[in-house]
């Protein structure tokens, strides 16, 4: 029994150390496997889950509330300090513009109910998509270039963090169309470089 | 060590005392709650961070290039992906192609042969140490996502020295209807 105990606490104390809460995510996806095993940077990257021809966006905490300031200003959408808190919080989200302040009014397990949020408009007609992205990059360029101005961090470092990483979570049985639209999208904004979130494939391929 | 330590201090008046018997603490709810919180913390953490892959695109903008480097047609190998997990590739240019349209399918036993053959039949017309295949993955509006990382991992896989991901052409699409690809 002492053993046991021993045993279970240290598994226990080394689970509280190292836990980090899974987000509840508004689109599960169920990313397709690779042999790459290079990890995805820890933070500072903007995640694009795609998946039901939906596509939702994740920004870095740390420029969630200056995304949002520039996205309601290039919009012409006010937003309460109460609603920024509520962004900051919200790990994903995919509604169009004009549900956002719906979305943020409700409570966060309202939020990440399966099928709530029906995914940010991509299409060319309405894309909002674009405008997520490109405020995101800007929010974290402005972060990063007043640390460089005032000399916290170097050039090298501003040329690493500065644009925003973006990362696609897709999903295995999405059509490469849906996905190729995405990359089509970040391409316009000469984003050329990306990372594909994959799972590890395990079977002899 | 769970028990408690009721033996005596010594050296205190009562000198004689009868044995008593070493009463354990009762570790089972302890350890049951223990056991609650591991599970708990292994369920609701997520220890491996998700694992990714670079990709680069080429740039679109149409600026005028100068002295573009042309490709030779005997390294330059075209991947179609069409319907049903099925590939569709070429070595070469696609109307006067070195080898004919050939149907593969993913995995050890399909295009990875194929391109390892092509890597080696490149290398034979290259004087350069570290030029090799040159591959222009190709993914039809009947592909899924899966295939284009299957693709993308098969590069990394068979250490092909460049690749890309272009749009398919018209007569590129035709060919695959041609073979019930698409």
């Amino acid at each position: 029994m002492t053993a046991m105990c021993d045993v279970a606490f240290l598994l226990l104390s080394f689970f509280v150390m190292t836990a980090t809460a899974k987000q509840p995510e508004p689109k599960p996806v169920d990313t397709p496997a690779s042999t790459v095993i290079d990890k995805l940077p820890e933070e500072g990257v903007g995640t694009i889950t795609v998946g039901d021809k939906q596509v939702f966006f994740t920004i870095p905490r740390n420029i969630r509330r200056s995304t949002l300031e520039r996205v309601g200003t290039e919009k012409g959408l006010k937003f309460t300090e109460g609603e920024y808190k509520a962004f900051e919080n919200t790990e994903g989200f995919g509604v169009p513009l004009n549900q956002i302040k719906g979305l943020l009014a409700l409570k966060p397990a309202q939020r990440t109910e399966p099928g709530f949020q029906k995914g940010i408009p991509y299409d060319s007609i309405n894309d909002q998509l674009t405008v997520w992205v490109k405020q995101a990059r800007e929010a974290n360029k402005a972060v990063y270039d007043a640390q460089l101005q005032e000399g916290k961090i170097t050039a090298e470092e501003f040329g690493k963090k500065g644009d925003l990483a973006i990362a696609i979570k897709g999903d295995a049985k999405e059509d490469f169309i849906t996905v190729k639209r995405v990359i089509d999208i970040l391409q316009e904004q000469k984003k050329n470089k990306f990372f594909l979130i994959t799972g590890l494939r395990n079977e002899d391929f | 060590m769970a028990e408690l330590n009721t033996g005596g201090g010594g050296g205190d008046g009562k000198k004689v005392r009868s044995k008593k018997s070493n009463p354990g603490v009762d570790l089972t709810a302890m350890v049951d709650l223990a056991f609650l919180l591991i599970t708990f913390f292994m369920l609701t953490t997520t220890l491996s961070k998700p694992q990714s892959m670079p990709l680069a695109m080429p740039d679109k903008t149409k600026e005028p290039v100068e002295n573009d480097t042309k490709i030779p047609e005997e390294r330059m190998m075209t991947v179609l992906i069409g319907k049903d997990n099925k590939i569709l590739w070429y070595l070469g240019q696609l109307k006067t192609p070195i080898i004919a349209p050939t149907e593969t399918v993913f995995g050890k036993n399909g295009v990875r042969k194929d391109i390892l053959k092509n890597t080696a039949y490149a290398k034979k017309h290259t004087t350069k140490e570290d030029e090799g295949l040159i591959v222009n993955i190709k993914a039809s509006d009947a592909a899924s996502y899966k295939n284009l990382v299957d693709i993308l991992d098969e590069m990394a896989i068979n250490k092909v020295q460049l690749y890309a991901i272009g749009d398919i052409t018209k007569e590129e699409t035709d060919l695959l209807k041609e073979k019930g690809l698409y």
